[in-house]
């Protein structure tokens, strides 16, 4: 694999001198070999929305929501802190194996598990003002509206600028690293929210 | 904030002074998922549109405040804006075309049709916008290159 220079913070040197530089893996930001994975599954989306059955909207909702609440816990209060912790080396190397994964990953799963949820609720009319948990439908809208705006304004621009710094022939590691910050405390913020997510499908589950 | 987002913050604004896109951005997209969340939570009564149409008008209207605010700045990085907007413009016309399938799949009509394809033209433009921006905000001044 390809590799490139970074320089390290604060070990830039003046009149063109080299910098200290550290390995960086070679990377696609929109990795092109995961582009057909997600147009089979928006067919799947499609599909399911078209043949407005049952079992595909159950499965295509639960499976995208399980997917994107796991993702979210797990970058915001496993990897996020561990993440925080590595040498400067590391921190970059799963940046670059990590973060363009999440370009494609995050918005197919968010739209699959948002539009198949949506089609579930009109196929079972729980989103109908008639539905007696209906409350609990309107709060579920309120968090993924809220998710929605944190990782559409804020999440995903800083993924897809940190690699769009780290594609740099010499990146500015304090850039990266801001950006780093933003998307893990953002992925946390989003994970917290994913817990009233929770609570509130239990409930309408409950019945 | 950290010592080392304060030398980010440096490093651009030694280039560019830049408006707060983000933060308008982020508050158009709330004001038309307010929107979609007031027309949803009435479904399937018939719920009057002023509110909605305000919502949205709004958000409009913070998008091209960000985009008139943008053009402004002198020597944003447009071009390394362009190449990171248009691919993100496309995929989110993907994401919002398949959303207004669903809307289309479930029958949904009129006014309350109007609003939410608007509503998706917005979130359509303005996503890519925040993502262009985020990533040019760290360039290199064009004039300085």
């Amino acid at each position: 694999m390809a590799h490139a220079a970074v320089s390290s913070p604060g070990v830039d040197v003046a009149d063109g001198a080299p910098a200290a530089a550290l390995e960086r893996p070679d990377f696609q930001i929109v990795p092109r070999a995961g582009l057909p994975i997600v147009a089979v599954v928006l067919g799947l989306l499609i599909a399911g929305i078209a043949v407005n059955k049952l079992w595909p909207l159950e499965f295509l909702h639960v499976v995208g929501g399980a997917a994107w609440t796991v993702i979210d816990l797990f970058l915001g209060f496993i990897l996020g802190p561990i993440l925080g912790k590595l040498s400067v080396p590391a921190r970059i190397e799963l940046t670059t194996r990590l973060m363009p994964k999440m370009v494609l990953i995050m918005p197919t799963v968010v739209t699959v598990t948002l539009a198949a949820g949506w089609q579930l609720g009109t196929h079972l009319g729980t989103v109908q003002s008639s539905y007696h948990l209906h409350g609990w439908v309107v709060a579920s809208f309120i968090v993924v509206g809220v998710m929605a705006v944190i990782a559409l304004g804020l999440l995903e621009p800083a993924n897809i600028a940190v690699l769009t710094e780290l594609k740099k022939p010499r990146p500015k590691p304090e850039v990266v690293e801001r950006l780093m910050k933003r998307f893990i405390y953002t992925a946390g913020a989003t994970g917290l929210m994913q817990v009233a997510t929770f609570v509130i499908m239990t409930r309408l589950a409950a019945g | 904030m950290s010592a080392r987002g304060d030398r980010a913050d440096a490093v651009r604004a030694d280039a560019v002074r830049l408006p707060p896109v983000t933060q308008f951005g982020m508050l158009s997209l709330a004001l038309i998922v307010s929107a979609g969340i007031y027309l949803s939570a009435h479904l399937p009564n018939h719920v009057p549109l002023a509110p909605a149409v305000a919502l949205l008008s709004v958000s409009a209207l913070l998008l091209a405040g960000n985009l008139l605010a943008l053009s402004r700045v002198a020597g944003f990085a447009w071009r390394r804006f362009f190449e990171i907007a248009r691919w993100a413009l496309l995929a989110y016309a993907i994401i919002a075309g398949m959303i207004e399938y669903a809307f289309l799949r479930n029958h949904a009509s009129g006014g309350p049709l109007i609003v939410l394809s608007l509503s998706l033209v917005v979130f359509a433009i303005h996503v890519p916008v925040l993502i262009g921006f985020t990533v040019a905000r760290y360039e290199e001044p064009e004039a300085s290159r």
